[in-house]
Order: C-alpha cells, then sequence, then structure tokens
C-alpha cells in the first residue's frame, strides 16, 4: 500500500482522497517512511514529519467537512531557497547557519493555502549557484538514476538537485523549484521527470533567497505534464509584495493538457545543433520533432542568431546581480558571524567562511564587472546583448511562431565529482540550451523524451510566448504520451 | 580583459571577502577563465542597441505609502548572532 501511495501522480492522489480510498494522513506517512528510507541520496536537507503530519490531519479535516482546496493533501517537497515560516531555510549555504524565517514566501502561502502539505526542504546548490548540486553545504545530492550496470553515484543536476531527486525517487508527488539559467528544466531532464520554468513574473519572488533578480523565477517538479500543470496553477498569480510579478490572470492550466495541437507552429532553432552535441541528444530532437509533426504541429527552421552569446551575457548578468544580492550576508542580522577585529574585518571573515567556493567566485565576478572603469565593458553590454536575445525570439514568434522546441540538456547526467574541477566554465556549458529562455524571461518546460545508451533520461525543451505556459502544456502533453513516463530502479 | 594578483586582492577587499594570500594565484587563474569566456561578447555588434532593464514591458504598480508591517522587533531580531534589547550590535564603528 505504502509504495502505491508514493507511486501516484498528483492527479490520481486527487482523486484517491476525493474518493476517500485513503486519507492524507496515509499519503504523508509513506512518503515520510520513504524519506527515511533514502537519505542516502540527500535529496531532503530537513525532514517535517510533524509539520507533515499536522498540515495532512487539517487536510483529512477540511476534505470531510467538503470544503477541500485544490491541492487539499498533497505532499510536496520545497526547495530550500524558500522561506518558510518557522521552519530553518539555509539556501544550502553555511552563512546563513539556521536561518528561520519569520514570514512565508508567497509561493509557499499560496501552496498551503490550497491545501498541500510540507514533507521537508530540500538540497540544491548554495544559492542556486551550481548545474550539479555539488555546491551544497549540506553535499551532493545522489541521482537516483545510475549507468546500466554501473554503481558510478551520479549528480542529479541543479540547482534544484533535491527536489528533482525527491520528486524522481517517489520521495514527494511534487516539489518547487527555482530557475535562474536552467535549475529547474536541467534537474528534471537529467531525472526523467517534468520541470517548468513560467514567464518572468508569473510567480511571486518574495520570500525566495534572491540569486539573479532579473532571472529567478519559481517553478514545479512533477511526474507527469498535467500534474506539472496543476501546481503551477496554485504557485502562480500576483503579489504585491514583488514589483515584477504580473498582474494578469492565472489561466487553468490542466484544462490545455490533451488539447490538439493541430497547425500550431513549432519553431526549431537551427543555433541549438552545436559542436560536439551527442548522437543520442540529436536524434532524440529529431523524435521530438517527429511526435509533434505527426499530432499535426507543423515545423519551420527558424534562426535565433544571438543564442551563443546568452551563456557569456549570462555569467556577466547574473553574478553582477548577485554580488549586489548577497551583500545583506554580512553578520549583523542573522546567520554566521566570525569575528575579525574592526567590523570590516568582520564582515571579511564571515563571509569568507560562510560562503563556498562558487559563491565566492561569482560575487568577485559579479563586484569586478560592476566596479568603475568596467561597468560599460561588461554588464552594460551584456544588458544590451540581452536585448538582441529577446528580439530574436519576438522576430520569430512575430511570424507566427507559437513556441521553439529544443533538447533540453547538451548531455545526460554526469558522475559526481566529474565535472568543473579544473575549468568552472566546463560547468556552466551545461546551460547553454535552457539560459537563453531566463535571458528573454519567457517560459520554458523541459519534459522526459527517452533515456540514453547507458538508460540515463534525457529531456525535450520547448520555449513560449510570454505567458502562454498553456501552449507548452499542450505540447509537452503530446511529447510525454508519445514517449512514456520513466522512473529509475530504487536501489537505495 | 585580464586580471592581476593586485587586482584580485581589490575585488576581494570590495566584495568584503577575506583571500589568504596562497589563495590569490588560484582565484586569478579561475576568474581570468570566466572572463576569457565571456570575452566574445566583444564581437556583438550592439550599436543603438538599448540595455535589457525590465523583462516585461508592465507598469509599475504604486500602492499607498502607509506602513504595511513592523511593530515586532523579536521577529526582525531573533536571527541575530548578536542583540542587545532591540539592537543589532557590531564591532565598535566608531573610536
Amino acid at each position: 500500500m505504502a509504495d502505491e501511495l508514493t507511486s501516484l501522480t498528483i492527479t490520481e492522489a486527487r482523486n484517491g482522497l476525493a474518493k476517500k480510498d485513503f486519507t492524507a494522513a496515509e499519503l504523508a506517512d509513506a512518503h515520510l517512511a520513504a524519506m527515511e528510507r533514502a537519505r542516502a541520496l540527500n535529496a531532503y536537507v530537513l525532514e517535517t514529519p510533524e509539520r507533515a503530519s499536522a498540515m495532512a490531519r487539517a487536510a483529512d479535516a477540511r476534505i470531510a467537512k467538503g470544503t477541500a482546496g485544490p491541492l487539499e493533501g498533497i505532499p510536496l517537497a520545497v526547495k530550500d531557497l524558500f522561506a518558510t515560516e518557522n521552519v530553518r531555510t539555509t539556501a544550502c549555504s553555511r552563512i546563513l547557519g539556521d536561518f528561520s524565517p519569520a514570514y512565508e514566501s508567497t509561493v509557499t502561502e499560496h501552496l498551503w493555502r490550497d491545501g498541500a502539505v510540507l514533507l521537508g526542504k530540500t538540497n540544491n546548490d548554495e544559492f542556486a549557484m551550481g548545474s550539479s548540486n555539488e555546491t551544497s553545504a549540506f553535499g551532493p545530492v545522489v541521482s537516483p538514476w545510475r549507468r546500466k550496470g554501473s554503481h558510478t553515484p551520479l549528480v542529479p543536476g541543479g540547482s534544484s538537485g533535491g527536489s528533482a531527486a525527491a520528486v524522481a525517487a517517489r520521495l514527494a508527488l511534487g516539489a518547487t523549484g527555482t530557475d535562474t539559467g536552467g535549475s529547474i528544466r536541467q534537474p528534471a531532464s537529467f531525472t526523467g521527470i517534468v520541470g517548468m520554468k513560467p514567464t518572468y513574473g508569473r510567480c511571486s519572488r518574495w520570500g525566495v533567497v534572491a540569486f539573479a533578480s532579473s532571472l529567478d523565477q519559481a517553478g514545479p517538479f512533477a511526474r507527469t505534464v498535467r500534474d506539472s500543470a496543476i501546481l503551477l496553477r496554485s504557485m502562480a498569480g500576483y503579489d504585491e509584495k514583488d514589483a515584477t510579478s504580473v498582474d494578469t490572470p492565472v489561466p487553468d492550466y490542466e484544462a490545455a493538457v490533451g488539447k490538439s495541437i493541430k497547425g500550431m507552429r513549432i519553431g526549431i532553432p537551427k543555433e541549438y545543433r552545436i559542436d560536439g552535441m551527442p548522437a543520442e541528444v540529436e536524434k532524440l530532437w529529431e523524435q521530438g520533432r517527429e511526435w509533434l509533426n505527426a499530432a499535426g504541429a507543423e515545423l519551420v527552421e527558424v534562426s535565433l542568431p544571438h543564442t551563443r552569446y546568452a551563456l557569456p551575457a549570462y555569467y556577466i548578468v547574473a553574478p553582477a546581480e548577485a554580488s549586489s544580492n548577497l551583500a545583506r550576508y554580512d553578520g549583523v542580522r542573522y546567520g554566521l558571524r566570525v569575528p575579525g577585529g574592526d567590523v570590516t574585518g568582520m564582515y571579511e571573515k564571515t563571509r569568507a567562511e560562510g560562503f563556498g567556493p562558487e559563491v565566492r567566485r561569482r560575487i568577485m565576478i559579479g563586484t569586478y564587472v560592476l566596479s568603475a572603469g568596467y561597468y560599460d565593458a561588461y554588464y552594460l553590454r551584456a544588458q544590451k546583448v540581452r536585448t538582441l536575445i529577446k528580439q530574436d525570439f519576438e522576430e520569430c514568434f512575430n511570424t507566427g511562431v507559437r513556441a521553439m522546441l529544443t533538447p533540453a540538456t547538451p548531455s545526460a547526467a554526469f558522475g559526481i565529482g566529474e565535472k568543473g574541477k579544473a575549468d568552472p566554465v566546463e560547468m556552466y556549458l551545461n546551460d547553454v540550451f535552457t539560459v537563453t529562455v531566463n535571458m528573454a524571461g519567457l517560459p520554458g518546460i523541459s519534459v522526459p523524451a527517452g533515456l540514453d545508451a547507458q538508460g540515463l533520461p534525457l529531456g525535450l525543451q520547448l520555449i513560449g510566448r510570454p505567458f502562454d505556459e498553456k501552449a507548452l502544456f499542450a505540447l509537452g502533453h503530446v511529447i510525454e504520451k508519445a514517449a512514456g513516463v520513466f522512473a529509475p530502479k530504487a536501489w537505495w | 580583459m585580464s586580471v592581476d594578483a593586485a587586482t584580485v586582492r581589490r575585488i576581494a577587499h570590495l566584495a568584503r571577502i577575506a583571500v589568504a594570500e596562497e589563495e590569490v594565484e588560484h582565484l586569478r587563474g579561475e576568474i581570468n577563465a570566466i572572463l576569457a569566456f565571456v570575452e566574445q561578447l566583444s564581437e556583438v555588434d550592439v550599436g543603438g542597441i538599448e540595455p535589457m532593464t525590465s523583462v516585461t514591458p508592465v507598469q509599475m504598480k504604486r500602492r499607498p505609502d502607509v506602513v504595511t508591517a513592523g511593530g515586532d522587533p523579536d521577529a526582525i531580531l531573533r536571527n541575530a548572532p548578536a542583540r542587545e534589547e532591540n539592537f543589532f550590535v557590531v564591532p565598535k564603528v566608531v573610536e
């Protein structure tokens, strides 16, 4: 029974709860037990069994009274980047220590409003800076996936690696993530699940630990496209506490799942055919085109000429904003403090000990590109390149293209410790297909589409027009129907 | 462009991150690798292009200029590494 409960989709769990086949308390307990057995994955940095039980009991009471919300009793994992009231929130950095927020992030507040149950906080790269979950102060997450016939521990991707691993390993029915350059879509692709980054401004950033404010956006992880649509509807919405959140109605995304895509014009950007792309990724992309074509979509080759400049521009804009955002960690108001004589010495020692190497590196790069004499050459130029990237997309959309199909990642998951040791840029290249979407503020979804020769999942990405998430759910569902659903074999 | 050791020390100080002397050379290498990577932006013609300052073209909303939160010093101070009464405590700044 317990295994059956953790294998349900959100849709199935919602129906089972409504029909009283099981209770929210049983559903939560099944997940808490699975989490305990799966601690070797290091997906959760904090389990919240007491809160989960209390929330599940409250959900059962509302179901009994007939006042159930759209996510009533659905157990979810929350990335440790979301502030959760009175529940330790660290961004997986030593510098936040045992920080206990006095407030709740708007996105998680929406989830609890709709009846969801908090299972715990998930591991992520420190301050969401990374593509493998290896920069976390809590240590790396081990992917539930393994290569055929191998015990080599693999990364789940990052930065939302814990959320992705938890959903893939059946330790939660869904999870929240954040995506600044690919941090939802890349780990979703590596773990064989669905990851959606909504349009910038669709979800409130209030209460989400800030990395790069003009790029950060929250979104859901789930095992099916429909489940993602259900979660996004609850997470999204205008919030007066975030000046960049957009006041436009939240549609019923679930209604788009299963809608016909007949006649939809889908762009295939030729610049995404990059040197050194594995033949399997190329083949999968071709397969995705055939699936959409067979469902009645019209495929057209398009050009996004500034694609190759997105990643270098990102590595100016994101560190610049991070260096400013992370100035708040000064050892005064919360978190770690390391004495250092005078106040400057205290700042410097606190930040040297509190931040890990990748975060220190990015703060320093950001400080450099914003410093006097370099601002125009780096930051201003990068922001102009960003305009060009956005214009590339707009020109394609203006010709009637409704969405674009691309690979989600340039490769399948790699081993822990395999990448980025000698050269940080090697790790950065993971985000080459996803980062353009953040730079242009567009919605993107990664949908599992197949397995490589080693048995590891690969995803396809769909990129949409601003606030046209519905098209992505409709298209994503077509791919999902054709490709099937992928689950790792439990070894933990 | 690339940075020398003195620049690495200057950036570290601006960023208020203590860097030990033996870390400088390593950091210099890493920072220069990233700067070399972003160097390709210099080949893009950005003449006449406006920098992107807003992702979505929306009018910024206004709200009444009233206090919406506050009045709870305990909530604000409860995570402080050092506090005295309703104040954060820092090392002496003025002699």
